[in-house]
């Protein structure tokens, strides 16, 4: 018998028709029920004006550093907020809140601006009250209509400045973040992380709000707590355990030379872990709970310092000798040179090329060197002809390989990518063909000319130096996941960099520094700046055997009274276990390891040199970092 | 070309039509908040799912139904293994974040590979059903159909997506009764679920095991189906507790709210109350297009996509819902009159298997916003915003303007 017989198929039909009727009559009946016979029920709650939701705000999540100690928490405190109503009435209770504690005019427009809250949301008057305003408020109630206090959990950050670029700030979300669906379930007056950890992990520090209802008469007075509609708890959020260590997050602070510009960055080179973040100067992120004072707002952004600039990851900076180190590997790599190899012309000041001289930093030369020595010693005119030796080509191909031009993916908002040419057509561009020199790359290969890093992106250098030549992308609470980049050098070639970084602080440019307790690995620089005195860097690890930590700094305009090598030093002592009592009275001169100038040796027309890229310290597009003041 | 597609079904294409643009507008009205959200401009590119929808119809309109059948098993293999690739790269999004239910590339999210799983699935069952031209009359004659409709309905299932995933099944169920299936073996492959189901209290359950055996007596199954079966409704009485408790307490707190909306007022309970509160308050005549209030004020959860229909309850008022419920209304019929007419089993089973799959989405979506089925994420066809399933629906739409082509040609009718 065939299934698809008419008949049957007939029967099948009437079967399906009766199925489809039957379940759409369903349907109509129970719209039917719902839209006409409860239509006043649900018309009635409809009409909201009767109800009105106040949100109850989650607690943030508790930031903690890798030992469990508290980087920013919550305490309770006191808002004091408006219910919306016809705004006569708002007038009024706005003039009679006036009488206790000043408000000014802007706040005034602001609580009566209906579109700046969440319709028939109440409107935020003070979200910071001291106790006494909130009991002198409570005694006026009756004359104050729709009047609504509640407590609140409020950030605080008890370390405040010592963390600020690292844990970031919470405002208020503005309408062009909340049209972007950036921050899920967020709504208009959601307190969201605006900068640091709060930004990047505020999806699970932000909780889910809860809301009550109250009822309100025709004036807007809060009659009671409606009972119709059920309360719905906040669900707090969820704890941010980092990799930090606030210890020697806080030790780094101490030893940062006071009013000094910089930033210092320590990682665990074996797994990527940052355990300190640090930038100077720095401000006060409690300052942002509850609204900026617009005074701060515009002291922190019309300062020279940009302290709302994470150093670390934010701004860039001519690497300079740090750089030869990128130097050294890529020759090893390439098998260029041995750590035995000598360069034809010795130091003896300056070597000429082309028709100019480029200078040595040491005037009076270093005389016939090895790659660990010339390393050890900094010298200008061994990396000159390293860098020729070899080869543009080489240098930007393995620049671009080993990620200095990428961000370092570290989970923190706002990183900048690091600058470097992409290739020969880079300065074909901005030269035009033929008409730059391979004088290029002499600077290149001194980390001068077009070369800006981010202190992050040269601790991964070290990083990988101090390990297998593998990069770990670096992290504060989870690494993103990233192709991982490789210096690809044999264990003997790294061991050859890392003895030659051993020799600058046991012998070379960063002497002073020394320990007796452990041995330290690192390179100093003096970057050139264009815009004023030298930046000075060291970046070291430690122990130089095996070593557990990397620490970057960098101190802007740092001249040569700098400190930079022995707050490194001191800074990896401290981390693992050393008195570095020896190293304290110690003031070292940083030398002016960077080359001057090159000087013309023919008059008449040149070749253009390529300038020196501007440091760009203002990269950061303040307009975008922080929330407009909350006037 | 134009002269096939004078010949087209005019019904179908005024029911579609009709449905389309009516979609459109609410989910327009849906974006028009005085929130500022991102559904606002949403419905742009729910037009331009709509072109690529129509253009994937006019294509499988010019597919020969001989065509398709031969290309079932690659088009079931791709579906199936886009489904397993999704489990291994798939994100979340929106209000489903914690699942993995779309395929993204460079981190432009491009579908949903369960929506177009579920065509796979029909056709690949009709093809089986098909080819065999008499029903399954045994338990073990359904292991086959079982396979193919349950491959996809774990998948989906691991997700994790409970109501996608059940659509599965009743895809299958739908076409073994369109292949003829005797309504005894229907109740006995569907009685494990029953059983699950009823194992919330011993004594349901116990009801239900002895109304089994005496349908078991009634029926006179072979022993051996007879014991199957007894034996999966035994297990899944026994297994019903601990499976409750590896599901998800988003699901578990949607089946709980389905029974009582008041029980978790935030996770779904609150979705219920508010998709009420907004339909109920529309009344005989509604508030008007766009004028909804509780969607003004973002009262309304998921209301482009798994709550649109309420905006229609809200601003049309019963009529409009009526209106609407008589478009899906004739669409059912029309399809359920090119099934019976088909030329042949392979078309009659597409056309109907893709009319159970709207009825499915109809029924739920529509029933579970005035809390006659529980809230499971499935979309309503042409209403809510999703360009993958809104493909799905216009493939099926497509193929089945050429099923009523083909028997308008042979004169069929």
């Amino acid at each position: 018998m065939n299934a698809f017989h008419p008949h049957l198929l007939d029967r099948r039909v009437r079967g399906a028709r009766f199925v489809v009727w039957s379940a759409l009559g369903i349907l109509v009946v129970a719209f039917f029920r719902t839209q006409i016979l409860g239509h006043g029920k649900y018309q009635l709650q409809s009409e909201t004006n009767r109800l009105r939701p106040i949100p109850l705000p989650a607690p943030r999540g508790v930031i903690t550093d890798r030992n469990g100690r508290v980087l920013a928490e919550n305490v309770p405190g006191y808002t004091v907020a408006l219910l919306p109503g016809p705004e006569a009435e708002m007038r009024t209770a706005l003039a009679r809140i006036a009488r206790v504690v000043p408000l000014d005019s802007a706040t005034i427009a602001r609580v009566l601006d209906p579109r700046r809250r969440a319709p028939y949301h109440p409107a935020v008057v003070l979200s910071n009250a001291p106790f006494t305003v909130v009991s002198a408020l409570e005694e006026r109630r009756i004359g104050i209509p729709g009047l609504l206090i509640q407590t609140e959990p409020k950030r605080l950050y008890p370390d405040s400045t010592l963390v600020a670029h690292l844990v970031g700030y919470v405002g208020e979300i503005t309408e062009s973040e909340l049209a972007s669906g950036r921050f899920r379930h967020a709504r208009l007056g959601s307190l969201v992380g605006k900068d640091g950890l709060e930004r990047a992990y505020d999806d699970s520090l932000r909780g889910a709000d809860g809301v009550r209802f109250v009822e309100v008469d025709a004036v807007g007075h809060l009659v009671r707590e409606a009972t119709e509609a059920a309360a719905l708890a906040p669900v707090p959020g969820a704890p941010l355990r980092t990799t930090i260590d606030l210890d020697l997050q806080r030790y780094i602070a101490e030893l940062f030379p006071r009013g000094q510009r910089g930033a210092v960055v320590a990682m665990n080179p074996n797994t990527g872990e940052i355990l300190a973040l640090y930038s100077a100067p720095g401000f006060d992120p409690n300052a942002f709970v509850g609204g900026v004072d617009p005074a701060y707002w515009r002291s922190l952004n019309e300062s020279e310092a940009h302290p709302l600039l994470n150093r670390a990851i934010q701004a860039r900076y001519p690497p300079g000798s740090v750089w030869k180190l990128a130097m050294a590997a890529m020759a090893l790599k390439r098998g260029v040179v041995t750590a035995r190899s000598r360069m034809p012309i010795p130091c003896r000041g300056g070597m000429a090329y082309g028709n100019r001289f480029f200078r040595c930093w040491e005037g009076r030369g270093h005389g016939d060197l090895t790659l660990t020595e010339a390393i050890a010693h900094s010298c200008d005119v061994y990396f000159y002809q390293l860098g020729l030796k070899l080869t543009l080509a080489s240098l930007l191909e393995d620049a671009n390989a080993w990620g200095f031009r990428r961000r370092t993916g570290i989970d923190l908002p706002g990183e900048v990518v690091s600058e470097f040419p992409t290739g020969t057509e880079y300065y074909d561009r901005l030269y035009g063909p033929r008409r730059w020199t391979s004088a290029v790359t002499l600077n290149l290969a001194i980390g001068q000319g077009e070369n800006a890093q981010t202190l992050v992106n040269m601790v991964r250098l070290y990083q990988m130096l101090a390990t297998d030549g593998e990069s770990r992308p670096p992290f504060v609470v989870r690494p993103r996941v990233l192709s991982a980049t490789s210096l690809e050098l044999t264990p003997d070639q790294l061991a050859v960099l890392r003895r030659a970084m051993r020799n600058v602080v046991e012998q070379g440019t960063a002497r002073g520094s020394r320990l007796a307790e452990i041995s330290i690995a690192g390179k100093t620089a003096t970057a050139q700046n264009p815009q004023g005195p030298d930046h000075g860097w060291f970046i070291g690890f430690g122990p130089a055997e095996k070593p557990e930590i990397v620490v970057g700094a960098i101190v802007e305009f740092a001249r040569h009274g700098s400190s930079v090598a022995p707050l490194v030093a001191r800074t990896i002592a401290r981390y693992l276990g050393v008195d570095s009592t020896l190293v304290r009275e110690l003031r070292l001169v940083l030398p002016a390891d960077s080359a001057p100038e090159p000087v013309q040796i023919l008059p008449g027309p040149l070749p253009p040199l390529p300038p020196v890229i501007p440091l760009d310290t203002s990269a950061r597009d303040t307009s975008r970092a922080g929330p407009p003041p909350r006037d | 070309m134009l002269a096939r597609l004078r010949e087209i079904d005019r019904p179908l294409a005024a029911v579609v039509a009709a449905l389309s643009a009516y979609g459109v507008a609410v989910l327009y009205s849906a974006g028009q908040t005085d929130v500022p959200t991102f559904v606002t401009t949403i419905w742009h590119r729910q037009l331009l799912w709509l072109a690529l929808g129509i253009v994937g119809a006019v294509l499988l309109f010019r597919t020969s139904p001989r065509m398709l059948e031969w290309a079932t098993p690659f088009a079931y293999g791709v579906a199936i293994i886009l489904l397993a690739l999704t489990l291994l790269i798939g994100t979340g999004a929106g209000p489903a974040a914690g699942t993995r239910s779309w395929i993204a590339i460079g981190g432009v999210r491009l579908g949903q590979p369960a929506e177009l799983a579920k065509l796979a699935t029909i056709l690949m069952l009709a093809r089986w059903l098909a080819e065999r031209r008499e029903p399954p009359a045994t338990l073990r004659e359904l292991v086959t159909p079982g396979v193919i409709a349950g491959v996809p309905f774990g998948l989906v299932l691991l997700q994790p997506d409970l109501g996608s995933a059940l659509v599965f099944v009743v895809i299958l169920f739908v076409m073994l009764f369109w292949a003829g299936t005797r309504l005894s073996q229907l109740v006995l492959l569907a009685s494990p679920a029953v059983g699950l189901i009823l194992a919330f209290s011993t004594v349901t359950w116990g009801a239900w095991i002895l109304l089994l055996c005496g349908l078991l007596l009634w029926w006179r199954p072979y022993v051996w189906e007879g014991l199957t079966v007894m034996f999966a409704n035994v297990v899944m009485g026994v297994i019903a507790l601990p499976l409750w408790q590896r599901l998800a307490p988003y699901q578990q707190n949607r089946l709980l709210a389905f029974l009582n909306p008041e029980v978790d007022p935030r996770a779904t309970g609150w979705h219920i109350i508010q998709s009420k509160i907004a339909i109920g308050s529309g009344g005989f005549f509604g508030k008007g297009f766009t004028a909804g209030t509780q969607k003004r004020l973002a009262f309304l959860p998921a209301q482009h996509t798994d709550f649109i229909f309420p905006v229609v309850g809200e601003e049309l008022g019963f009529v409009g819902v009526v209106a609407a419920l008589a478009l899906f209304a004739a669409l059912l019929f029309i399809l359920l009159r090119i099934a019976r007419r088909a030329t042949d089993p392979f078309s009659s089973l597409c056309v109907f298997g893709v009319a159970g799959m709207l009825f499915v989405h109809i029924i739920e979506n529509i029933g579970m916003t005035v809390n006659l089925m529980p809230v499971t994420g499935i979309p309503l066809p042409f209403f809510s915003y999703g360009g993958s399933f809104l493909l799905a629906c216009f493939l099926g739409i497509g193929l089945s303007f050429r099923v009523a082509w083909e028997s308008r040609q042979s004169g069929y009718l």
